[in-house]
Formats: C-alpha cells, structure tokens, sequence
C-alpha cells in the first residue's frame, strides 16, 4: 500500500524516566501514518466529477481538500463570445437540475440592463416552472442523499415524482433537462391548454408524496442518527463562509432573497402570506448540522407547492413574451441579479457597451461557494460522516466548474 | 462454542468422519465391483456430496440473485428483470454466462496468489457449510452430530477470503473493506452464537435434525422453539440471532464492508467477471444457510402442517419431499424478509455497529442465555405442555 510518509518510531536515553524499582520506561510513538485517499473523480458519493482527497487515519478523516475544474467548460468566457440570447441555453448547463432557475437569472439580469416591462403571465408561469424545477432540484438533492446514506429505494421514489415533473416540462417546452424556456423578455411560448390544470394535479399528488418520503426517511431512525449532529456549521460560520440557500437557512439564518431582495412577483406572492421560509431549528441534534439542511429542503418543497397553488388561482390569459428584437442591443452600463436557486443565490453580473455581445458575463454560483465550507466541517468526522457531509451540501458539479 | 480458531479443524475431522457413515456412503459400498478398493468408496462419496452441495450453492445463489432483483423491483415500482424467461427467471443464467465470459482481470500491483485464492476460501467454505445442510429427515449429506457448530465454524472462515481479497487488491477502498468485514464479523460473531445456545438449551442438541424433531407435533406449528409458551427468551433470543445474522453476512443495514456509496464497492472493488460472482454466491448462499439455521432452531425445521399431512400418508418419499419443501420455502422466507430490510434501511455507521454489536447484543444475548437457563431448570420441568 502507499503511504503518505514513512514513519519510523524512534527511541532515544534521554527521552525514558526511571520507575521507583529502578527500570526504565520508555514512551514510545506509535502514531500510523495517515492514509491519502482520493476520493473521485469517479465515485460514486461525489455526485459528479469531483475529487476531494481525504487524510484519513482508520476510519477517521483528518484533513479534506477538494479539487475541482474536472467540468469546466469556460461559461463565462463563451458569455463574451456569443450574442445576448445564445448564451440562454449555456445557462441551462450550469446547474442541470435546476436550468429553470438559471435561465430566470440570466434573463432577469439581461432584462434589468434593457429596462423593459414583461407581461404579467409571463411572470406567473416563470415563477411555476421555477418553484416547480425546485421541488425537482430537491427531489434530487434528497433522494441521493438517502442514497449516500444507504437507502436505495426512496431515491426512486423521488425520482417518479420528478419524472412527472419532467413529463410537465416537456409540454411545455419540449425539452426535459436543459429548458431554455424562460427567456429574456417572458417566456418562449405560452402553457399549452390544459397545462396548468395538469400542474395543479401534480401539487396535489405531491402533497401525499411528500408525507411519505418524510416518514420513510426523513424520521427513520437510521437517518436521524446518521445525519444529526454531523457536519455542524455554525451561524458564524455560515455567514463567513458566504453560504446560500438552504446550507445558510439550514444553519438557522433567515435569508432567502425570494423574500429579501424580492424579483418578479414574489414580493406580491410573500405579502400574501401564503409561503413561509423553513429554517434549521435543531430538533435532532445540533443547530445546522445535516438533518437541519435536508431538513430545510423537505420542508422549502412544500412551500415551493403552496407558490405554484397561488399562481395558479391568480393567472390570468395575455401576452407571454415582451416585443424585443431577435438580435439585442442593449444600451452600455451593468447589471447584477441574484435570485434564489435551489441551492442558493445564483447571480449573474453582465456589462454591456452597446454591441451586441455582452463585455462580460460572471456567474455567482452557490456551489462553488458552499462548496468551500468542506474543508473546514469535515476532518474529525468518521468516513462514512464525510460522505453524509458531502451530500448535505448538494454540489451540482456543472455548477461548481461552470 | 467459542473458541472458533481451532474450529475448523476440528469440524472437518468430525464431517470426514460423518461421510463414511452417510448414505451415499452405504450406497457406494453396496454396488461396489469387487476390483474397486476398499478406500475409493468414502472418497467419491464425498466427491459426489461436493458435487451435490456445489450445485445447491450455485443454484441458491442463482435464485437469490432473481429474488433480489425481483423483490428490489417491485419495492421501487418496478418489475426487475422481465425479458429473459418468463418474469426474467432465466436472467441469473444469462448473467452467469457474462460473468464467466468477462476478462479476468487482475490488477497491477496486486498479489496474485491470495487476489486468486481468496474467491475460491471464500467459496470453498459456504460450500463445506453446506454439507451439514440436511434436506430431510432422511435426507443428507453428513448427519453431524455438532451440525450447528459445523455450520457456524465454517460460515466464519469467509472473513479470511474477505480480508485477503482486501488486502490482495492493492487498493484503498479494498483494504478499508476488509478491515471493516474483519471488525463487523469479529464482533457479531459473539452474540451470533450466543443467541443460538437458547435454542439449542431447549434442544439439548447441535444436530439440525434432532433440533427439528424435537419440535414436531402440534399440528406441524405449534411446538415451534419461537412460540413463548415453550421458551419466552426464545423470541428475543431469535430478534438478536436476526440482527447477527444480518451483520454476519454483510447485508444491509449493515453492509459496511461493500458500502457502495462509501467505499466504492469495498472488498469487492477490483474483482470483475467470474470472481467476483463467487463472493456473490457465497452471499446468498450464506444468507440462505443463515436462515435455514433459523429456522431449524426457532422456526420448527422441517415440521410444518405440510409435513403433518405426509406424515399421515406413511409414505417416506412423500415425507422427506415434504420437509424438503417446508425447509426451502422456511429458508426462502428468510432470505425474503433481508431482502426487503436491505431495500428500505438506510446504512449504520461503523462506530454503530460496533457499539450495537459489543454494547447492547452480547449482554442481551447472554441475558438471554441466563433466562432460558433458568426457565428451563425451574419451570420447564412443570409445565405440562414441556414434560
């Protein structure tokens, strides 16, 4: 086997002590060399091409580093090469779980710049399919997380339900993973007849659904010890470390920008009250460790739910697209627009000098940021913790490296 | 019991024994041509019982493999298997036929010798467990009389092949496999046995089939060693047995040394195509052993209303057919009640199955033991339904 380093245990005279029958007593080290582990690319707890190099003494990690650019694929760059509305579908690539998302915060940005009014019905199925492409996200991020835990079963059970929410997708839009939907000025297309009446079908399903994956895995017993008290990332520490999304509120800091810095309808949909923002409270264990963040992924599902339930009863029939050019020009000046993407704030930051392609494009995303907060939560946990630790952060790799 | 180290040994000493006085034994000797030496006879008995138990071990390990998959299926909402035969019941067949026609690859670095031999310990041992399995009353290869201790000496001599597998891969994930099976196996392995000596108190027997007959009548259920009105620490004494058994033979919650999403595939990492399907049918057919163990001393044997009713008939084929059928199908149901655990628990930790394992199972298993005990010196011999 390799090791890091050789150790050799060395004694020496002076180091002894004598005992009162006379011997001499020696302490001898006896410390194991620490074992270098790589962990990924291909793993299968890495969710994607990641590698983390784990120090582990036994079953103990002492040091965790990961390393990261295995997909990088030079978003940014190709932002300041292509025209304002063909960079949309790289949007898509960045978090695939959630390209809704990602294509709502480019257009915002792009939208913002231009300063141009987008109809209200545009708005409304923006925000379903967004809060819809969330639960999607979610579904996931708890689904493979029961899977890095050691249940397999729930993991397919998420996935039929986001298979239903793919099949809503592609009515609308043709597309199951990289949407390109949302688009600057309003939406490609309106909802096909009996779309939203479909989507209101699904809350419903999903609400018995969504009671079962809680008693089938959030509560079982296995899970909670598996999960509580683990990977505890303090409040200090959180805000430290720039966390978004539900790491920030699984630490019990209430900040989602959907309510604090409210974009597109939500600041109408939040003082109607009908969604609240579930934040980590402990219960299990520790303040912020990882049930809390499943925790407030379960829980952001249901209100995500009661978002679309709102914008359903409040849609009404008009335009879905604002009247733009096929080719932009936007006026010379910068813009920054971060929403809440399922695993935190995704910005994007775009200066324009008037031409038709953007100066540049910068993408913030969360997970490359939260990312970094694994090396300070995971030494000192056991291995199989380092895997739950890991998980609970729900790194989209296409993020991370962009 | 518990000083397994020379175990082995021993237990082959007592089953080489065992052959010479088993049926195909007298069998052999009978037909015997009078050129044939005398010795040759034991020897191709017991190829043939290898022979026998070789097949049983491929044949369980081929429907388990099915079962799984099936079972897996439809706990996820799916079908499994559905192409091959009908319902895919001759997907095991047509995997087996990959398996064998895959490269066989072996890594660099590894140590060849004990990266070749540790599939063949791991099988050869399951295999030899096998031979204490009787099918029925009538119906064996090796009526031993420590059939149970056979079992059990046997079964445990897997770990070795796990931890040279492990250690022969020359990686990581193999080694951090190993070390776990070694540790998980070690400390189950206790109260494992000790869960067992409640059944086999009430037995006053380690023969699998005296333990059987020792619970018939009651129309086939009713003498069953589980039911507390005979014994009650025979009940937890069966839930701690189930708990080791899972351990024992790395299934989940407890299947820490492959932990997929931990270690890769654990001690199973660097083997592919024919070799590694040998560690695959050492598990099921370990599991089935396990579970055929069971329900030889907790869940009647080979008694059940079935057996009953053939009983009735006088005919012995119709008997030993009816034990057979009742100990498979009891086996079968064991395996079934895994599989279903492994596809809905989540994975323990290592420090957790070792607190379980060292803190709460051997006390309560030997608490176990102390109960029964007394429960049979005392109120046993009063109870009219025991005398």
């Amino acid at each position: 086997m390799t090791q890091t380093q050789e150790h050799s245990p060395t004694i020496s005279q002076s180091e002894g002590r004598t005992l009162e029958s006379g011997e001499r007593e020696y302490m001898l080290d006896v410390r194991t060399t620490d074992l270098e582990v790589n962990m990924g690319p291909q793993h299968p707890a890495t969710h994607g091409v990641m590698r983390i190099l784990v120090r582990a003494d036994g079953e103990l990690t002492t040091g965790a580093q990961p390393h990261l650019g295995y997909l990088h694929r030079c978003a940014e760059k190709i932002g300041e090469n292509v025209e304002w509305l063909q960079y949309l579908p790289y949007t898509d690539r960045y978090d695939y779980l959630a390209a809704m998302n990602n294509n709502l915060s480019y257009s915002l940005a792009v939208e913002r710049l231009m300063g141009i009014e987008i109809p209200r019905r545009a708005m409304m199925i923006r925000t379903i399919c967004a809060e819809l492409n969330r639960i999607g996200s979610h579904l996931i991020a708890f689904g493979t997380y029961g899977l890095d835990i050691g249940a397999f079963t729930p993991f397919l059970y998420m996935f039929r339900e986001r298979e239903w929410m793919m099949a809503l997708f592609e009515k609308i839009c043709g597309a199951r993973l990289t949407y390109s939907y949302i688009r600057i000025g309003g939406v490609f297309n309106d909802a096909p007849p009996g779309w939203l009446s479909e989507v209101e079908r699904f809350c419903d399903t999903f609400d018995e659904k969504w009671q079962e994956y809680v008693d089938l895995l959030m509560v079982n017993h296995i899970f909670v010890k598996r999960t509580a008290d683990i990977g505890v990332i303090p409040k200090e520490m959180a805000i430290d470390f720039g966390l978004t999304g539900p790491m920030l509120r699984g630490s019990g800091i209430d900040w989602d920008l959907r309510r604090d810095m409210p974009y597109e309808l939500y600041d109408e949909i939040w003082k109607s009250g009908c969604f609240e923002i579930p934040l980590g409270t402990g219960e299990r264990g520790t303040l912020g460790d990882c049930w809390d963040r499943v925790y407030v992924r379960v829980m952001e599902m249901r209100e995500s739910i009661k978002i679309v339930r709102w914008c359903l009863a409040n849609i009404e029939p008009g335009p879905v697209i604002a009247d733009i050019p096929k080719t932009l020009k936007i006026p010379p000046g910068e813009c920054y627009v971060g929403i809440e993407n399922p695993r935190g704030e995704l910005g994007h930051y775009v200066v324009s000098d008037g031409g038709k392609v953007a100066t540049r494009v910068r993408v913030r995303a969360p997970s490359f940021v939260n990312l970094a907060v694994l090396e300070a939560i995971m030494p000192g946990t056991l291995l199989a913790d380092a895997i739950a630790i890991i998980g609970s952060t729900d790194i989209v790799i296409g993020e991370t490296d962009r | 019991m518990f000083s397994l180290a020379f175990a082995p040994l021993d237990a082959v000493r007592t089953a080489a024994a065992q052959v010479q006085g088993s049926q195909i034994n007298d069998f052999l000797g009978e037909v015997k041509p009078d050129f044939v030496p005398g010795w040759a006879v034991p020897l191709t008995a017991a190829a043939i019982a290898v022979g026998i138990a070789m097949a049983i071990v491929s044949l369980i390990a081929m429907i388990g493999t099915w079962l799984e998959r099936k079972v897996s299926g439809h706990i996820q909402c799916r079908y499994g298997p559905m192409r091959v035969g009908w319902h895919g019941w001759l997907q095991p067949l047509v995997d087996g036929i990959k398996l064998l026609l895959k490269e066989d690859m072996i890594p660099k670095g590894a140590d060849r010798v004990l990266f070749v031999l540790a599939p063949a310990i791991v099988l050869a041992s399951v295999m030899a467990a096998m031979v204490a399995f009787p099918l029925g009353p009538g119906f064996y290869f090796a009526d031993i009389n420590l059939g149970i201790f056979f079992i059990l000496a046997m079964t445990s001599t897997t770990t070795i092949g796990v931890v040279m597998a492990g250690w022969s891969s020359n990686s990581k994930w193999s080694l951090y496999g190993a070390m776990r099976e070694a540790a998980q196996v070690v400390a189950y392995e206790i109260p494992l046995g000790i869960s067992l000596l409640v059944p086999i108190m009430v037995a006053g027997t380690f023969n699998l089939i005296e333990a059987s007959n020792g619970q018939g009548g009651g129309l086939g259920i009713f003498n069953w060693y589980i039911w507390p009105w005979v014994n009650p620490f025979m009940l937890p004494a069966f839930l701690l047995f189930f708990v080791a058994i899972l351990a024992e033979t790395k299934r989940a919650p407890f299947d820490l040394p492959e932990a997929e999403s931990e270690l890769v595939a654990g001690f199973l990492t660097e083997y592919s195509g024919i070799r590694w399907s040998f560690f695959f049918m050492e598990e099921y057919a370990a599991m089935f052993l396990y579970c055929v163990v069971g329900s030889f001393f907790f869940f009647g044997g080979f008694e059940s209303p079935l057996t009953s009713i053939a009983r009735t008939t006088d005919v012995n084929v119709l008997i030993q057919v009816a034990a057979a059928t009742t100990i498979i199908l009891k086996g079968f149901a064991g395996l079934f009640l895994m599989m279903w655990l492994r596809w809905t628990l989540p994975r323990v930790r290592i420090d957790q199955v070792m607190t379980m394992g060292y803190k709460y199972l051997t006390p309560l298993a030997l608490a176990c033991v102390f109960g029964a005990a007394l429960f049979e010196a005392f109120l046993a011999p009063v109870l009219p339904w025991r005398s």
